[in-house]
């Protein structure tokens, strides 16, 4: 088996699935099959990858045989292949879930073809290492939500619908922009030999470029201000396309800011991450002030999603600090991969679980809600952990992810944001409570038309959506009091992060530019 | 859709779509290294279908392209994914160019390519999108 | 020739902005239209314009045929592209198409709903 094959397998298994999905199209009991058996494949091939990335170090694939920096390259490092490992995760954890939700009216419109065609577009964003390949994943990506995003048309899915296409193709067309000027200040569209060229390029148009990027990327994770489209299509969809949404998409951004910004542009890291830092600081403070102010479950939660991409934006930008001990760099790194991974846990699985409720009591109006601790424990339970995690209470995922984040900053003499951190911590905790009290907690009125549901026993369906709930939170739970050989593992990803060098020798740039029709097999071309 | 009443519009259709459909083809086999290929073929095939829609309706147009546009699109994602996988079994990195080229009678020699299977995928791919496309709002004036 | 693209690419550019803060839908749709078109063209202009003959290089060889050639990639981007901004818009289309016969108006300003805090129906 070569090692190679390893890195395409999360992005060709998905591929797959979708044609073959979108074959049977007429058939749902064969789509579902599918759906399971593709999503277990992927989520097999990304522990796979990362076992072997861990073992053997950064892999690469070349595509079609051209050496770098001419063809396109698929790298595997250790951040690369543990954000593939949670679409690995989430994919199968919310095609679980849909057995019990999806039904046939989403199924005949496309709804597990779409679900594939996004794992392959996210896994693709995450793997790839060419800037304009990059792009075309990202589209990939937004083609597949858009359509999801409208499944079963109703009027708030369409409206929502138009500001997220439209802001998110404004993005792309930025991105795209930004790749054209990258392209020709440097000659290249390899990230590690962009990496290399723009070590030596000296002009201003490199700090330009670069916050070209951090616009383009920065609507796609919803960070301060360019989140608008976020809150107005995130609660709109289907609730198991909600998941995945609030779980993978906004940190495809934040994982592309990740790898520019210590891959590409550390030549001014003081005026570049400096307004990732604040912007993070102002993104965590208005998203949970947002969330406070709503009483609709899933909008609580989706506007949370911009509060939690604040922190990632964080540790990127604590870099900043001119005078950060490199451990403390390294911890800060470390801490926003580990919060990118718990978050996506938490996230997916707080929105499944507000599925559950609304499958139960017909609304997430919390001023609907109410009677769930008294009658379904567990699914109160379900719902206590995840949220506790989110706010950051100890020995739950969430706290290490912010405790390593807000040591960081510390010891990057950063007060002022950790303020701002700890604060927004508190108020997470608050809209939590809000929550519990109003949908779990309190006494349901007694003339609620579906008073009934809570009281009887729950149904197969019931427990096909409890399962991947359950799954979600073993693992907020093991990564929280267990952490240790996790957080060790985003060390190292870091360790790889601050230390580009390593990257641009894994891709491999040759020094002399050799001919690359030359090493084509035997007949190539005419 | 209103059915188009132009007697020479459907005429003249019924001719031209053979032609384009042979077009397409043509633009379809000299890709690779002529101007052509699989995105501009198909979307010659799909224009053809879509001026048959305007002088027919719906209805006609999905009885002659008998298949469901859903299928078309599917088998083409299918081929444009395979097409890299005969170059793994062969020891190279994905979508490497494979090339055979046999002997025909009559024909002489013949190029077939892993390049020539990813283009008729992305052919199909563009035709049953395109075609989805239209359809879907064709429907939706009716 | 640059400094004349870098014209036209503003341009567009601020047209395209400009249609897209229109209250029109169909309008917005022009607008997306014409902003890949204006980073298509950045991305045409930035690469660096040459004139220069077709990139052919003979088997076997490394220079190409005719000097001075053409630089193939910002072709080869702008193509994939215009491909995949045709896919986007034509589903831009079709969505606000729909949009349109659900929410039975062509003003944006009309489209707020699910953006204010009240009820969803």
């Amino acid at each position: 088996m070569q090692l190679d094959l390893l890195v395409l397998f999360p992005v060709l298994l998905p591929m797959m699935a979708a044609a073959i999905s979108v074959i049977l199209w007429r058939s749902p009991l064969a789509q579902r099959i599918i759906g399971v058996v593709g999503t277990s494949g992927l989520l097999a091939a990304s522990i796979w990858l990362l076992v072997a990335t861990r073992r053997e170090g950064i892999i690469t694939m070349e595509m079609s045989g051209f050496p770098p920096p001419f063809g396109i390259v698929l790298v595997s490092d250790l951040l690369s292949a543990l954000m593939v490992l949670m679409v690995g995760i989430m994919g199968f954890t919310v095609v679980i879930y849909s057995l019990a939700t999806a039904g046939e009216e989403y199924e005949r419109f496309g709804y597990y073809p779409l679900m594939h065609l996004l794992h392959a577009g996210v896994a693709g964003a995450f793997l790839t290492g060419d800037i304009f390949n990059l792009y075309v994943w990202f589209e990939v990506m937004l083609v597949a939500s858009f359509a999801l995003l409208i499944l079963g048309g109703k009027r708030p899915q369409m409206e929502g619908a138009v500001k997220y296409v439209t802001i998110n193709l404004v993005s792309s067309m930025i991105l795209l922009t930004a790749i054209g000027l990258t392209y020709g200040l440097t000659g290249t569209l390899n990230m590690a030999h962009i990496a290399q060229t723009f070590q030596e390029v000296d002009s201003p148009m490199v700090t330009v470029v670069a916050m070209m990027y951090m616009v383009a990327f920065g609507i796609k994770a919803g960070s301060f201000p360019l989140f608008f489209w976020l809150p107005a299509s995130y609660h709109t969809p289907p609730v198991a396309v909600s998941a995945l949404f609030a779980g993978l998409l906004t940190k495809v951004g934040a994982y592309a800011l990740f790898r520019v910004f210590t891959l590409i542009f550390t030549q001014d890291v003081e005026f570049t991450h400096n307004i990732l830092l604040w912007a993070g600081a102002i993104t965590m403070l208005t998203g949970v002030l947002g969330a406070a102010a709503q009483f609709e479950f899933r909008r609580i939660l989706s506007i949370h999603i911009i509060s939690q991409i604040g922190y990632m934006l964080m540790a990127l930008g604590l870099l900043a600090s001119p005078d950060i001990p490199e451990e403390a760099a390294h911890l800060a790194i470390a801490g926003g991969i580990f919060y990118i991974i718990h978050n996506i846990v938490v996230k997916t699985n707080l929105f499944l679980v507000s599925g559950v409720v609304y499958r139960l009591l017909g609304s997430y109006q919390l001023k609907d809600l109410g009677g769930i601790y008294r009658h379904k424990p567990f699914l109160a339970f379900l719902f206590f952990v995840p949220a506790l995690s989110l706010a950051g209470l100890p020995p739950l995922s969430g706290f290490f992810a912010k405790f390593a984040v807000i040591r960081a900053g510390l010891e990057a003499y950063q007060g002022v944001v950790v303020a701002f951190a700890l604060v927004t911590g508190l108020l997470t905790l608050y809209s939590m409570v809000k929550i519990w009290m109003y949908a779990f907690w309190s006494p349901l009125d007694d003339d609620h038309p579906r008073k009934h549901k809570l009281t009887e026993p729950n149904d197969a369906t019931t427990w096909v959506m409890y399962t991947p709930i359950i799954l979600l939170l073993i693992c907020t739970v093991v990564l929280g009091i267990y952490s240790e050989p996790f957080f060790e593992l985003t060390l190292a990803s870091a360790a790889e992060l601050l230390d580009p060098s390593q990257y641009i020798e894994a891709v491999g740039i040759a020094d002399e530019i050799s001919h690359p029709i030359e090493d084509l097999p035997a007949g190539g071309g005419e | 859709m209103i059915k188009s009443k132009s007697l020479i519009l459907r005429t003249a259709t019924r001719f031209l779509l053979p032609l384009q459909l042979l077009f397409s083809l043509f633009l379809l086999l000299r890709g690779h290294n002529e101007p052509g290929g699989g995105f501009i073929a198909g979307l010659v095939a799909a224009g053809a279908i879509a001026l048959y829609l305007i002088a027919f309706n719906v209805d006609e147009t999905r009885e002659l392209i008998r298949f469901s546009p859903h299928d078309l699109f599917g088998v083409g994602l299918f081929l444009a994914c395979i097409a890299g996988i005969p170059p793994l079994l062969m020891g190279h990195p994905y979508f490497t160019a494979l090339w055979w080229r046999p002997e025909f009678p009559f024909f002489g020699e013949v190029s077939l390519s892993t390049p020539l299977l990813f283009d008729v995928g992305v052919y199909l791919t563009v035709i049953g999108a395109v075609l989805a496309i239209v359809l879907a709002l064709a429907e939706a004036e009716d | 020739m640059e400094p004349l693209m870098a014209f036209v690419v503003g341009g567009l550019f601020a047209a395209a902005i400009y249609m897209i803060l229109r209250r029109s839908i169909i309008k917005l749709v022009i607008g997306l239209i014409l902003l890949s078109n204006a980073a298509n063209l950045a991305i045409f202009t930035a690469a660096g314009m040459r004139e220069g003959a077709p990139p052919l290089i003979p088997a076997g060889g490394v220079e190409p045929m005719i000097t001075p050639s053409a630089d193939p990639l910002p072709q080869a981007l702008i193509l994939t592209a215009i491909v995949i901004a045709f896919g986007v818009l034509a589903f831009a289309v079709v969505l606000i198409h729909r949009a349109y016969e659900i929410v039975g108006v062509d003003d944006l300003d009309e489209m707020n709903t699910t953006d204010e805090t009240k009820e969803l129906k």
